[in-house]
């Protein structure tokens, strides 16, 4: 097996653990509920944007560890960007967990990276991106996102 | 812990006499275990959603398709024959395994779902209507209550759900006070496949007769575990699949009081299920080809026989003693793992344990154990009403069979020790 360690590496546990930007957001003008139908997963993402910058950006709700850091370390990546750089971060971070990706991609992804293990099992791939797709369709207010 | 029905039909009825149940040796009868996983031994523990298949089974399809392939019924010629007759033996082999009283009781079908949207369908072509009510449960897999709610939707009729204790027992008191003149319906699971609870289903279908109700039983974690016979619980519908009972996927079963399939108008139209056709009128078949249109899964129905075959061959009462011992000893080692917490201790109960595990999402003991070699499920096990009620978006559910054993159940304990060592 792919080692577990390669998968839960301490960064994501440390994610887990002590969730950055968690909570509501009251200044947040784009929200959107994320839903992981496979293992009943659940998150709300607020997004504060002005000028087309993401000023700010929290989570809240229930999932796994690998669906709880990846919320986490996306918000700490995309804030203080625009839209349509985050957008290509997801892109890339897509890629990262499904096919991989080359060096110039892994330098721009950085602390994002740990979750390269998750491409080892499929199975874990939908919790580690569900928190991108309620980022996408918060900024596109599509309202709700789904894995599915 | 057989609960509601008798223990004859299925051990007896092959007329053979049954060989000891060994559990140290019939896992050789099922390759499939006997493998590495991620380098480790495999303990299959995943079994409520599909158990694995002895090699009569597997052997029986392949002979089926290398010797006697051919379409059954009406063929003239010796492959089609042969075909037919061991279509039709299947349906025997059915028919006794559950103590049907006639063959043309039962009938083949995809699955247990298929078998519950078969009855719900034919429910709504009959006339189903606003003011009427079918009686399901919160415990119900999401296959014996959406047919009900599509149903329901169609026609305006009304769900009423029995709720449950904390424990997950179903409150009795509350479905009794359900029926009513109202009642179509009486849908239940026989044994939880969230919680492994055995639903009192003798008692619940003398409740609902009294008031003249039909009963249909969701038996897909039932069959495997109990020996069900169906003139003893008297219910009026059946439903179960192959493959959670060492058969192969695709094959499934609904048995029906003749009476009560006499009634219902067919669901699907086709071949083999007609009499005659005319431009100007069809006449149906008869019992069971009314509800059988289309070419069959018929190397379905033969692997299910040999899968029922097989389970005759030795002493399932003593199998089921195994299963519940397995049961019991993993309650014992769970219960002693500081932040595991059970869920679902109503009694009696079979062959499942679910459970949660504080700070840690089932998905991630999922993960985690299967790189220990253990396979378990982790979710909402299609019961979303029910994850609900307890307050959980899901768990972590174990399922034995009878070929697990009790180094299974240590591993599986063990590896929820490196849970809490990956995950601190």
């Amino acid at each position: 097996m792919p080692d577990l360690r390669e998968l839960y590496q301490e960064v994501i546990l440390d994610h887990h653990k002590r969730p950055r930007n968690f909570g509501p957001l009251p200044e947040g003008n784009h929200h959107a509920k994320g839903h992981n139908p496979l293992c009943g997963d659940r998150i709300t993402v607020h997004v504060q944007v002005a000028d087309g910058i993401i000023r700010d950006v929290r989570f809240e709700g229930a999932g796994c560890a690998i669906s709880r850091a990846s919320a986490s370390l996306m918000t700490d990546a995309v804030k203080g960007r625009p839209i349509a750089e985050a957008e290509r971060l997801f892109e890339e971070f897509h890629r990262l967990v499904t096919t991989g990706v080359d060096e110039e991609v892994e330098a721009s992804l950085g602390k994002l990276n740990v979750f390269c293990g998750v491409r080892e099992f499929p199975s874990r791939v939908k919790c580690a991106s569900l928190a991108w797709h309620t980022l996408h369709s918060a900024l596109g207010d599509e309202g709700e996102a789904s894995t599915e | 812990m057989n609960q509601g029905v008798g223990l004859g039909a299925s051990s007896t009825g092959a007329g053979l006499r049954a060989r000891p149940f060994d559990p140290s040796s019939v896992g050789s009868d099922f390759p499939i275990l006997s493998q590495l996983v991620h380098g480790k031994p495999l303990s299959y523990l995943d079994n409520a959603a599909t158990t694995q298949k002895p090699v009569p089974v597997v052997e029986a399809i392949g002979d089926f398709y290398l010797r006697d392939n051919a379409n059954i019924h009406r063929g003239v010629h010796l492959l089609s024959e042969r075909a037919t007759a061991a279509y039709e033996g299947a349906r025997e082999a059915v028919q006794r395994f559950i103590n049907a009283r006639e063959a043309r009781e039962v009938v083949f079908v995809r699955g247990t779902t298929e078998a519950v949207n078969l009855v719900a369908q034919s429910l709504v072509r009959s006339g189903l209507k606003e003011g009427d009510e079918i009686v399901v449960s919160v415990l119900e897999h999401h296959s014996n209550f959406v047919p009900w709610k599509m149903a329901a939707e169609a026609t305006g009729a009304r769900l009423r759900v029995v709720p449950i204790t904390d424990a997950g027992d179903l409150r009795l008191d509350e479905y009794e006070r359900m029926l009513s003149p109202r009642t179509r319906l009486v849908a239940l699971g026989h044994v939880s496949n969230a919680l492994g609870t055995i639903n009192p289903v003798a008692e619940i279908v003398r409740l609902a007769h009294e008031r003249g109700v039909p009963v249909l039983l969701d038996g897909a974690q039932a069959v495997a575990h109990l020996a069900v016979d169906v003139q003893a619980i008297d219910c009026d519908f059946y439903a179960f699949s192959g493959h959670k009972l060492y058969g192969p996927t695709g094959i499934g079963v609904l048995y029906g009081k003749a009476d009560r399939l006499d009634a219902l108008p067919p669901w699907q139209g086709g071949g083999d299920m007609i009499r005659s056709v005319t431009l100007e009128r069809v006449d149906y078949n008869t019992l069971p080809a009314k509800f059988e249109a289309g070419t069959p899964d018929i190397a379905g129905a033969i692997g299910l026989a040999a899968a029922i075959r097989y389970l005759e061959s030795f002493d399932r009462a003593a199998a089921f003693a195994h299963e519940d011992e397995l049961l019991g000893y993993a309650v014992e080692r769970l219960e002693r793992i500081p932040g595991v917490r059970l869920v679902g201790r109503g009694m009696p109960r079979t062959s499942i344990v679910s459970f949660v595990m504080d700070q840690v999402h089932p998905h991630d003991i999922g993960t985690i154990l299967d790189g220990e070699g253990v396979a378990i499920r982790a979710g909402h096990h299609c019961c979303q009403p029910l994850m609900h009620r307890l307050g959980l978006d899901a768990t972590a559910r174990a399922s034995f069979a009878f070929y697990n054993r009790k180094e299974d159940v240590d591993r599986l304990a063990d590896g929820l020790d490196r849970v809490r060592e990956v995950l601190g």
